[in-house]
């Protein structure tokens, strides 16, 4: 089985313009997050070799024999833009769900349309959603099938998806295409360097009061000088 | 766009920037933290050298993959053993209350959240589970995150965001017999599809929801995300405040609840407040739902034939005919008499103490059907003991069901309790996903928990209208 897990490594964010790739078609809406990563999967503590069990059920019987899907099938094995439908990643927030796809080798999503939370989990690991209507998708899905080893080029900045020799456009939330051809998907250290307008905003909130420990790193909310923060919230 | 809705102000009040990717940088009030969503993030934290910004403002508890059965220590399963270990160490760590099973208030994090009075009107609320949609029925601005975004609340206090639309839901007329909130709910997804509210925050309100309890606002709200809107939130309004009046986190009148009173009051939608759409459910017309395939919005009145997948939009067309192969169902027929094995009452949707009287009162005085397992998982420590103390573990335990502890449990198989093989449960939960239960065979019908009450003396689908109910004064006593 296929795993490539660090292919995308968590650290500085960088940017994704484009991706470019073979594809690998997954058919149907509404396609649940249970389904690309079953909930036995998730007992762990870390994401590492998640990508192994990516559509676990859909891909094999209780005796571990390979059933017909796309993901088992040679032509596919090294896919890199998956093309789905309608509601895609609906259900669950697991990010466990985009990280098995990621770990299995695809960079980018190409559908229909998305599920909020899943495309939100995507870009935070900088894997672009991009969206375009049914027939535009079913036609991508059937070239793909007839030209498995035919490169696919998803173009975040322009919102176009080039196949073969046609290109069409697709729509890319604007967030997502500003943060990944930005390079600014990593959230952390971007909101982080707002400290103290984040806790501004804390002690502004009535039901804070009494609530938030102080502070001495500049926030508005110390009531004396004492490092308070450290010594946590427990009670 | 919106104007002047609960979720204009409070987007507005917890806003504390713009980021250059032009999603907003949200001040996040209160973080929750279970054990499945949350080592990656505190792994993450720790190789980027980060604390834990808001440890007061987070609160943990464990229900995933805790046993419902024998919950001593170690746990029999190794890798569930691990999670609670790891999520001890973390929540210790960083200084993170914790309603560990040892504390008697560890539960379902979205039972626990309201009933300690965490979960306030005007406060933004995420956490790695999806379902914390169920929040907004306070009034609070709640949605579900994934584990990177974790990261990101527990680093900084803050989640990035874009600004959605508002669907105003109006729920009309009253609700009749056997109807409960998880009708309403269920019948929205159905009218609006799985994807209807994806872009959108759902506002629900209209007599029908404003007259149910917080209970049944949780349950409405739960399932938002089932609709595709990843937030979902009642008005606040005195049924709220009177809950909330001396739950462990308010404070009590003279000592700020007033002062917080009157900020809840402040954030809640204007009269005149602009929608982005709006959306009329005709309460006086819903009856009990049942569903027949396996996204929650394959639903149908328990008396109401099967639809023909020929006769849905086209893009409902191949989903509904897998559906009914997976579920063995002919369109046409009605759900009534469709075999049940185990009977499911538990969940983040309908596993509070009111589901729980409601479904006692079918229960009182019968017998769980021979060839039916039942349970009840109660949505907390503190449901289950009220629940004991009230005498209704015991009207369970007499018919024949399976008292637990508090937890997830079968709603989506993380522990032992599991579909076997190609089971069928009739269960209160959320989500009739193939293999949710932790059967790939499995089949589960979504439905309110009388119904399932009804099911399991039964071994059926049955429409609880037809069943009579003891009054709820004799319950114990049936």
């Amino acid at each position: 089985m296929n795993d490539r897990d660090g292919s995308a490594e968590d650290g500085p964010a960088d940017v994704v313009e484009h991706v470019s790739g073979t594809g690998v078609p997954i058919r149907g809406n509404d396609i649940d997050t249970d389904q690309i990563i079953p909930g036995r999967f998730l007992k762990v503590v870390t994401f590492d070799g998640l990508g192994q069990f990516a559509f676990f059920d859909q891909r094999f019987t209780d005796d571990d024999e390979e059933k017909d899907h796309p993901m088992n099938e040679d032509r596919f094995r090294d896919a890199s833009v998956m093309v789905t439908n309608k509601n895609f990643g609906c259900g669950s927030s697991r990010e466990h769900a985009p990280q098995a796809l990621m770990r299995w080798g695809i960079d980018a999503l190409v559908g229909e349309s998305f599920a909020e939370i899943f495309a939100g989990n995507c870009l935070a690991l900088g894997i672009p959603t991009v969206t375009a209507d049914e027939d535009a998708v079913e036609a991508i899905q059937d070239w793909v099938d007839e030209h498995p080893d035919g490169e696919i080029d998803v173009d975040v900045a322009a919102e176009t998806v080039t196949y073969g020799d046609e290109t069409v456009d697709v729509t890319v939330d604007d967030a997502q295409r500003k943060a990944l051809v930005e390079g600014v998907w990593d959230t952390t250290a971007l909101m982080a360097s707002n400290a103290a307008a984040t806790r501004e905003t804390a002690a502004s909130l009535p039901y804070t009061t009494g609530v938030l420990d102080a502070r001495t790193d500049g926030g508005t909310t110390a009531s004396d000088g004492d490092d308070a923060a450290s010594d946590g919230g427990d009670a | 766009m919106s104007e002047g809705t609960l979720y204009d102000d409070v987007w507005e009040r917890h806003r504390v920037d713009t980021l250059p990717t032009g999603q907003d940088q949200l001040f996040v009030g209160l973080h929750l933290v279970h054990e499945v969503t949350s080592p990656q993030a505190f792994g993450m934290l720790e190789e980027r050298d980060m604390d834990v910004a808001y440890p007061e403002l987070t609160h943990a508890t464990v229900d995933h993959i805790v046993p419902t059965a024998d919950q001593s220590r170690p746990f029999d399963d190794e890798a569930a053993e691990t999670m609670m270990t790891e999520l001890e160490a973390n929540v210790r760590e960083a200084g993170i209350e914790f309603s560990h099973p040892d504390t008697g208030d560890q539960g379902i994090v979205h039972v626990v959240g309201p009933e300690q009075g965490l979960t306030q009107p005007g406060k933004t609320i995420v956490c790695g589970d999806s379902h914390t949609s169920t929040h907004g029925a306070f009034g609070a601005l709640a949605f579900g995150i994934g584990t990177s975004q974790i990261r990101d609340v527990l680093a900084t206090g803050c989640v990035a965001m874009e600004k959605k639309d508002v669907r105003r839901i109006e729920v009309t007329g009253e609700l009749g017999d056997g109807v409960e909130a998880k009708d309403v709910i269920l019948q929205i997804i159905r009218e609006l599809g799985t994807d209807g509210g994806v872009g959108y925050v759902y506002e629900y309100g209209g007599p029908a929801v404003e007259a149910l309890d917080m209970e049944g606002r949780m349950s409405i709200c739960n399932m938002s995300v089932e609709g595709g809107a990843r937030a979902g939130y009642v008005n606040p309004d005195e049924t709220t405040y009177e809950f909330l009046e001396g739950r462990d986190r308010v404070p009590d009148r003279g000592d700020g609840f007033e002062e917080l009173k009157n900020y809840w009051e402040s954030v809640r939608s204007d009269d005149d407040a602009t929608y982005d759409d709006v959306v009329e459910i005709d309460g006086d017309a819903l009856a009990p739902m049942v569903t027949w395939g396996t996204t929650p919005g394959q639903g149908v009145f328990v008396d109401e034939p099967i639809p023909e997948p020929e006769d849905l939009p086209a893009d409902k067309v191949d989903t509904a005919r897998r559906a009914q192969e997976h579920m063995g169902v002919e369109p046409g027929d009605t759900m009534q008499g469709y075999q049940v094995d185990v009977a499911f009452l538990g969940s983040c949707t309908n596993a509070r103490l009111p589901d729980l009287r409601r479904a006692a009162r079918v229960v009182a005085g019968r017998d769980v059907h021979d060839d039916v397992r039942a349970l009840v998982v109660p949505g907390s420590q503190r449901v289950q003991k009220a629940a004991e103390e009230e005498g209704l573990a015991d009207v369970f335990r007499d018919a024949g069901f399976e008292w637990r502890n508090a937890g997830c449990s079968m709603c989506l198989g993380m522990n032992e309790d599991q579909l076997e093989g190609p089971e069928t449960c009739a269960s209160s939960s959320n989500r009739n996903f193939v293999g949710r239960m932790g059967s790939k065979e499995g089949k589960t019908v979504l439905m309110n928990p009388q119904m399932v009450a009804a099911a399991a003396v039964t071994g059926e689908v049955t429409d609880v209208r037809d069943v009579d109910r003891v009054p709820p004064e004799e319950v114990t006593e049936a």
